[in-house]
């Protein structure tokens, strides 16, 4: 393979990788500091897909433009939907957990293929490209991969730097200790998993730029969800950054060499065999179960 | 074990095997759904009710012994053979894939056995010289009428939870049983007493896939074709567990009677509603999470003590 095919390649990864990256972000942060496996995750950025394509096809409201306010929406329903119904349940198994965000995803992924039709649909913005020699990059791609980019930073940086991160933080520690210092642990769930929602609103946002919309995704995206966090480690911004961009450019090379369906094994292979041989992932912590 | 759950259980198998001789085939053909999840919750049971590990590979298994059945028979073997073929495929696969996954607990489990799943089923639609790819692999009809057919497949499956049956009740008042409930308490705990906790789990976890193999493969056989979308079904790997939850997790009856309440549920009520199917069965789960966590063996318990 010729060098500039192997860049491409690799780079076609990078950016696949910044998009999981994202997407796995607010799942583990839910994960970590919940512990609840977020079913509905893949769905969510679905709907935050379908969002973007009617603002767009509808009143022309440029996907950037509509990033923050889709994210907005479905972060709002996800801190109530924490607060009215997972709350009550989050101290439980995690069969009870999983279940329920299992059930709850049902209804949602339902409700979606009645209102907006299964067939796919994407917002084409067609900003040109930038090429490299033999090496082209589509510019909607690039700055897709600079806003999930930027976002997953972002998310990092709330988490160091805001008193609200650090209270989540606090959480995730040690639930009992947070309640003592006067943190008000049933609120700071709901706003974890609006904050998870409020991520994955974004990267729907994002997907219909460079990807068509489409129900039948749901379960793909929980997947790469499932597989970075495991590959990166559970509960850490820069762990979820490392597994999408590992996970993004093993499944580029992949699918290369051996068929996308191939790839696509290839993501859950690597995902076993690092449950096995390291199941705090490249950069996790021990302690978070 | 209640008094009363051998009378329950002999009635209900009564019942369902009386189905052909009072009812058409619609009739028989809902006995015959019950039959194959009840064996399924069964053998859910094992695993995620006696030893109290979250899988939710219910759906590898099946999916797995429906393909080994669906090769067997297409060999030219006789059907019983393919299913008791396709049961010893899954125990052996159990016995490998339950070497990596039983390494982890808690979540860890739960997303390493929902993987299984995904994982046999992109090797089904990858490997297609072997499993007819996407496009899924036809098998023969059993000859005789449509009156016939529907008989041997409902004796089939109800054989094959009988012996699930069975096979709970020996395990339950066995030292199996009380092992696994031991590991669902505190693993820890289980282990520093001297239960073998490795091998206990291993046990349970092949017995989670023997049943679901040979019932697999006897659907296959019934429906004469399998593609991997549905073989491999995700919602079936949810849908069992929640049998079970309904009913009641690591008792006897339960499993039984959740796979029984969730099928007549299904074929009365929200079969009226084939567009919102998914979203009923979603609102049935947070309504049985929120309002019965026992199940509705834990109402009996709670009715009885008020």
């Amino acid at each position: 393979m010729d060098a500039a095919l192997l860049a491409q390649v690799v780079l076609n990864g990078l950016m696949l990788g910044a998009l999981y990256a994202c997407i796995a972000a607010g799942f583990s942060l839910v994960w970590g500091v919940l512990n609840v496996i977020d079913m509905l995750h893949g769905s969510l950025i679905i709907l935050a897909g379908y969002l973007t394509c009617s603002l767009w096809s509808e009143w022309h409201v440029h996907p950037f433009a509509a990033l923050v306010p889709v994210g907005l929406v479905l972060g709002l329903a996800g801190a109530v939907l924490q607060f009215v119904l997972i709350n009550r349940v989050v101290r439980q198994p995690v069969l009870t957990t999983l279940t329920l965000t299992f059930g709850l995803d049902m209804i949602l992924y339902n409700v979606m293929n009645a209102v907006f039709d299964a067939t796919p649909r994407r917002v084409t913005l067609d900003l040109g490209r930038l090429t490299f020699g033999d090496v082209v990059l589509p510019w909607d791609r690039i700055a897709a991969m600079i806003v999930a980019l930027g976002l997953t930073a972002l998310l990092y940086a709330v988490l160091r730097g805001s008193k609200l991160g650090r209270a989540i933080v606090a959480v995730r520690m040690d639930r009992e200790a947070a309640t003592l210092m006067g943190i008000r642990v049933p609120r700071i769930y709901a706003l974890t998993f609006g904050l998870g929602a409020f991520m994955a609103g974004v990267c729907g946002a994002l997907l219909a730029i460079v990807y068509p919309v489409t129900t039948n995704a749901t379960g793909q995206l929980l997947g790469k969800a499932f597989i970075v966090c495991v590959v990166g480690g559970l509960g850490t911004v820069p762990g979820a950054l490392a597994g999408g961009l590992a996970l993004g450019v093993t499944e580029s090379l992949g699918s290369h060499w051996f068929g996308p369906q191939a790839a696509a094994l290839l993501g859950f292979a690597l995902m076993l065999v690092l449950l096995v041989v390291r199941p705090t992932g490249l950069l996790g912590r021990k302690g978070y179960e | 074990m209640r008094a009363w759950t051998l009378p329950v259980l002999a009635a209900w198998i009564a019942v369902l095997a009386a189905t052909p001789f009072v009812g058409d085939n619609y009739l028989v053909k809902i006995a015959t759904f019950v039959a194959f999840y009840a064996a399924l919750a069964l053998s859910w049971n094992f695993i995620g009710g006696l030893a109290g590990y979250p899988s939710f590979a219910t759906a590898a298994f099946v999916g797995l012994g429906s393909y080994a059945g669906a090769l067997v028979q297409n060999a030219g073997a006789p059907i019983v053979v393919a299913w008791i073929a396709a049961a010893g495929v899954c125990a052996m696969a159990a016995a490998a894939l339950g070497a990596i996954v039983l390494r982890l607990r808690g979540h860890y489990f739960a997303i390493g056995s929902i993987a299984l799943v995904e994982i046999l089923s992109l090797v089904a639609s990858w490997w297609s010289g072997l499993t007819g790819g996407g496009e899924g692999l036809n098998l023969a009809f059993l000859p005789g009428g449509p009156d016939t057919i529907a008989r041997v497949f409902l004796y089939a499956m109800l054989g094959i939870a009988v012996l699930a049956l069975v096979t709970t009740v020996a395990v339950t008042r066995g030292r199996l049983g009380f092992g696994l409930r031991c590991i669902a308490q505190n693993e820890d705990a289980a282990e520093m007493v001297g239960i073998p906790t490795t091998r206990y789990k291993m046990a349970a976890f092949v017995l989670s896939a023997v049943f679901c193999g040979a019932a697999g493969a006897a659907y296959a056989s019934w429906v004469a074709y399998i593609a991997p979308s549905d073989a491999f079904s995700i919602l079936l790997t949810v849908k069992v567990p929640v049998m079970v939850l309904l009913g009641g997790a690591g008792t006897v009856l339960g499993p039984v009677l959740g796979a029984t309440a969730l099928v007549l549920l299904e074929e009365t009520v929200w079969a009226r509603f084939l567009e919102f199917h998914q979203a009923i069965l979603g609102a049935v789960i947070v309504a049985l999470i929120f309002f019965l966590p026992g199940g509705l063996l834990g109402l009996a318990a709670r009715r009885r003590t008020a």
